[in-house]
């Protein structure tokens, strides 16, 4: 008997949420802010984007590989080891190497190749950078700054080399040095921050101001119901977000995907949940479209934008900065997103972000669970 | 369910306040009886949609118990939301949905089925006359058609109890007189229980039974007749004699000590007296009671009249030929919509001119427009002989405007306010402070100590009339001055305006109280942007069939004057089609 009556209630659960959904998604489409935020406002993004921004990069890791071990070839990665703009970290192979800049933990690779030190007295030596490129503008910057430690150095070894030394470069990961290649990850953050967190954030805040939510309360509806009947089609606004800038990545811009679209699915997908957790959860605490849409930005869309490593590169900022970036999802989902894009399938990376993202997710969905009640005031 | 004589809402000694300074109630115990339609009468903050709140499970009691339908509000809340129905103050309905999808998204959550709606819907859009608007979205709505829509998202399936949150508030008169007549079929013919709140008085006496809201605390409860009956014997209407206006009369009643209240009514003064018998009133003629009536008496004796209710001005404003407000064929449009359309009026010193009619009627715009807050679309707006299109700082500086929102500055004192707006007047040294004390002295605001956002309505409303008045204009705006005030606050307020009236300053009101329409020299009725009657109370009163041995009320004019209007355009409507 009672397994029929719980059966008849998760029917009727179900059929309550269907028409949440049913009536949001009918409240969305008639709504011109929720079309202007999903597809305004990526233009506008694109065009902010195009524009260079001078980023100032310091202790930047390297990798150093000296396959030389004349003391000429230890005495430029001295060089590199006084400049304060780099955080050089001796190698024994190309291997280890490699394995420290798929990792992330180191930005560049600088190789001093044998006979080194014979060639630069004969004329002609020349030292290998290899730079990641899944951050153009840094990348950019790495490369100026290797250059110009080695020419200064050459410049100063003048009377014993025959010639200046100069720095080939490899970009990796990013071959073209392309920065929309570095635009549309970022592209992607920001309009599923903006979908997830500040329109439903704006949505429920619509609700109390007009009333709406106080005639819902009574009804045989329930709290969580309200909260699917949200989460749900803001969801799917995300994901329709996620394919266009995917698709406007590949075919406009011929940005590659490098990892494979389930990763890259599975992680939009994680943030986009935390996303909307972070909405939701705003807007049981502020119950005006204003003040709501404000915090949002401040909370959600700022950070995501100056603080993820979307635009400037983590390791540049002062230590407790830093240390603050680790308390935002936007900085792990970042971090996916150019590894999938611009990498590959790097599990190294792949993994703990994801799981930083589960644990947020797990955290923000208690919290949401105790504040959430049908309750005014 | 239990016996049927079990009341379905009953409260026990119930207190809920907002902070340590916004008590909302105050030991209400209260009963609702099943099958009955009761009313929960009060002004703005006397706790009414608190109470509603408590009763739907949408807020906890600090103390004391509410049940509803058996069930204990605090514990209970989804058994008691399963159950009953509740349309909020705010309409509570999705603008950007259709009358139909408004309708399905109820139904949906209470599980009706298609076979129950096939059946309801159709008496539920006869009922409300929304069967042609049934794809319209409700934003496009009316206001009354709004609040029907509202009732019947309530009832797509019958609600073991009804409650409704002030359903008639700033809706026209005729949509009252509909919402009531739907509400009372539902009791007698469906056996519903309704608790419906409201501030307005009369609709207290549509009720099988009353429940008397006061700041907090009920005053009384029971049938409407028991209140009338507190002012039976006591009540008398009086024509004035000679030149004196109705409402020199009654400000003159109003100032006895035998007097409990006077209100303008239907070119008289109807008065309440203090003693059970009438021969303090000399020339009165008894009538019967009204609920209003006993209302006043219950509330006289725990509230006093404000004694100094009169004003006195400095400096009166000078004597003026012709009109001094002359409005011309004004237009203004907002894109597509014609939020008034061709209106025509003109006030002459010392005139209380009224401006009546629902929300959304323009009077509003209008307001804003002769106030240059907006640019006409098109017409002659002249205020004191200036055009206020073109030289709109000069217009706005022989005018005073007390907005409908409070709009002073809630964190400073009554004092710092005044202040703050005789520098903005542009007033200095000894005219300053002299201007201010008049006005402290003048609007009893001595003692409002304490941030002016947190004073309580009545002073709010004297402070902006205060500060309105502080360059000493010769016209005064007031915006829908007296909405949610509460009785008193309401007589003391009109007695200050026909004051100032009376001393030269020309006074331009709008109100949805029709009754209020009876203290104005000459009034205009608008409705969707257009004048639909215009003239002395008498004038428009005389549109309206006279039945019986008084003249008819404002509100039984304005529901004349209105439903021919639309049964014009209506039969404009079907020529052209």
């Amino acid at each position: 008997m009672s397994t029929v009556v719980a059966t008849s209630d998760g029917r009727a659960s179900l059929a309550r949420i269907a028409t949440l959904v049913r009536k949001e998604w009918r409240q969305m489409i008639r709504d011109p802010a929720s079309i202007a935020l999903g597809v305004v406002l990526p233009v506008i993004l694109i065009l902010l984007f195009g524009y260079g921004l001078s980023l100032d990069v310091k202790n930047v890791p390297l990798a150093v590989l000296d396959q030389d071990g004349s003391s000429l070839a230890a005495g430029l990665i001295g060089e590199l080891r006084l400049s304060r703009y780099f955080q050089p970290q001796s190698v024994t192979s190309l291997h280890a190497a490699q394995r420290l800049l798929e990792a992330g933990r180191v930005q560049g690779i600088v190789t001093v190749p044998e006979r080194f030190a014979r060639q630069a007295r004969a004329g002609g030596a020349a030292v290998q950078l290899i730079v990641s490129g899944t951050d153009a503008n840094t990348a950019r910057i790495i490369e100026a700054y290797v250059s110009g430690a080695v020419e200064a150095w050459s410049a100063r070894q003048a009377p014993a080399l025959a010639g200046p030394v100069r720095v080939q470069s490899r970009l990796w990961f990013n071959a073209a040095n392309d920065s929309r290649y570095f635009l549309v990850p970022g592209l992607i953050v920001l309009v599923m921050t903006l979908i997830g967190a500040f329109l439903t954030a704006m949505v429920v805040a619509r609700e109390w101001e007009r009333g709406t939510f106080e005639a819902l309360f009574v009804t045989p509806v329930r709290a969580t119901e309200i909260l699917l009947g949200k989460t749900l089609p803001y969801f799917a606004l995300g994901m329709v977000g996620l394919v266009l800038c995917v698709l406007a990545g590949r075919f406009l811009f011929h940005v590659p995907v490098r990892g494979s679209l389930a990763v890259l699915l599975g992680g939009s997908m994680l943030y986009m949940l935390v996303a909307l957790a972070i909405g939701l959860l705003i807007s049981s605490a502020v119950k005006n479209q204003l003040v709501a849409s404000q915090l949002t930005l401040l909370a959600t869309f700022m950070p995501a934008f100056m603080l993820s490593g979307l635009l400037f590169d983590l390791r540049s900022m002062p230590a407790p900065i830093r240390a603050l970036t680790y308390l935002l999802p936007a900085r792990y989902y970042v971090a996916l997103l150019q590894t999938t894009f611009l990498a590959g399938d790097i599990w190294a990376v792949i993994v703990p972000n994801a799981l930083a993202l589960c644990a947020m997710l797990a955290l923000l969905a208690f919290a949401l669970g105790t504040v959430t009640r049908k309750r005014l005031a | 369910m239990s016996a049927a004589s079990a009341p379905v809402l009953e409260c026990r000694e119930v207190y809920k306040s907002f902070g340590p300074r916004a008590a909302a109630l105050l030991g209400v115990s209260l009963e609702v009886p099943s099958g009955s339609l009761s009313a929960l009468v009060g002004p703005d903050g006397a706790g009414k949609s608190t109470l509603i709140r408590l009763a739907c499970g949408l807020l906890r009691a600090e103390r004391g118990s509410v049940r509803v339908l058996g069930f204990d509000a605090a514990v209970a809340a989804q058994c008691i939301q399963d159950r009953v129905s509740y349309m909020p103050q705010k309409f509570g309905l999705y603008e950007d949905l259709t009358v139909r999808e408004n309708l399905d998204l109820y139904a949906d959550l209470h599980g009706v089925s298609q076979a129950q709606r096939a059946q309801r819907y159709p008496e539920l859009l006869h009922m409300t006359d929304l069967q042609r608007f049934e794809q319209r979205l409700a934003g496009r709505l009316s206001g009354g058609m709004k609040q029907k829509l509202g009732l019947a998202c309530t009832l797509v399936r019958p609600p073991e109890l009804l409650l409704l949150d002030e359903p008639t508030v700033g809706v026209d008169p005729l949509s009252r007189r509909e919402l009531w007549q739907i509400v009372h079929d539902l009791v007698r013919e469906q056996g519903l229980t309704v608790l419906i709140s409201t501030a307005y008085l009369d609709e207290a006496e549509r009720a099988d039974r009353v429940i008397v809201l006061q700041a907090g605390r009920v005053l009384a409860e029971g049938t409407p007749a028991a209140v009338t009956q507190l002012a039976a014997g006591r009540t008398f209407r009086l024509t004035p004699s000679g030149r004196e206006s109705a409402r020199t009369l009654q400000a003159r009643l109003l100032g006895s000590q035998a007097v409990i209240d006077a209100v303008p009514d239907a070119g008289g003064v109807r008065c309440v007296c203090a003693a059970q018998h009438g021969d303090g009133i000399p020339g009165g003629v008894p009538v019967e009671p009204r609920f209003e009536d006993g209302f006043m008496v219950m509330l006289r004796r725990t509230q006093s009249q404000s004694a100094h209710a009169d004003i006195a001005l400095a400096h009166p404003p000078p004597q003026a030929n012709g009109a001094l407000i002359e409005v011309r064929d004004l237009v203004k449009r907002f894109g597509a919509f014609t939020a008034v359309d061709r209106v025509s009026f003109s006030v002459a010193r010392g005139e209380i001119f009224g401006l009546l009619g629902p929300n959304g009627a323009g009077k509003t715009t209008t307001f804003r427009m002769l106030c240059g807050l907006l640019t006409p679309s098109g017409g002659v707006l002249r205020v004191g002989g200036i055009d206020v299109a073109r030289a709109g700082d000069a217009a706005r500086g022989q005018l005073g405007y007390v907005a409908q929102k409070f709009s002073l500055y809630g964190p400073l004192s009554a004092r710092e306010n005044l202040e703050f707006f005789a520098s903005a007047y542009g007033l200095r040294g000894a005219t300053r402070r002299a201007r201010i004390e008049w006005a402290i002295h003048q609007f009893e605001l001595t003692h409002a100590s304490g941030p002016a956002g947190d004073l309580p309505g009545g002073f709010k409303q004297r402070l902006a009339m205060a500060a309105a008045l502080l360059h000493e204009p010769r016209i005064l705006f007031l915006d829908e001055p007296t909405s949610g005030a509460d009785p008193l606050a309401r007589r003391a307020f009109w007695r200050r305006i026909t004051a100032l009236a009376d001393q030269g300053v020309t006074v331009v009101v709008t109100t949805h109280f029709m009754q209020e329409a009876e203290y104005c020299d000459r009034i205009v009725i608008m409705d969707a942007g257009r004048v639909l009657a215009q003239g002395t109370p008498a004038q428009v009163r005389a549109c309206a069939p006279r039945e019986g041995e008084f003249e008819p009320s404002m509100e039984d004019a304005f529901v004349a004057v209105v439903e021919r209007s639309r049964a014009g355009e209506a039969r404009a409507a079907a020529r052209t089609a």
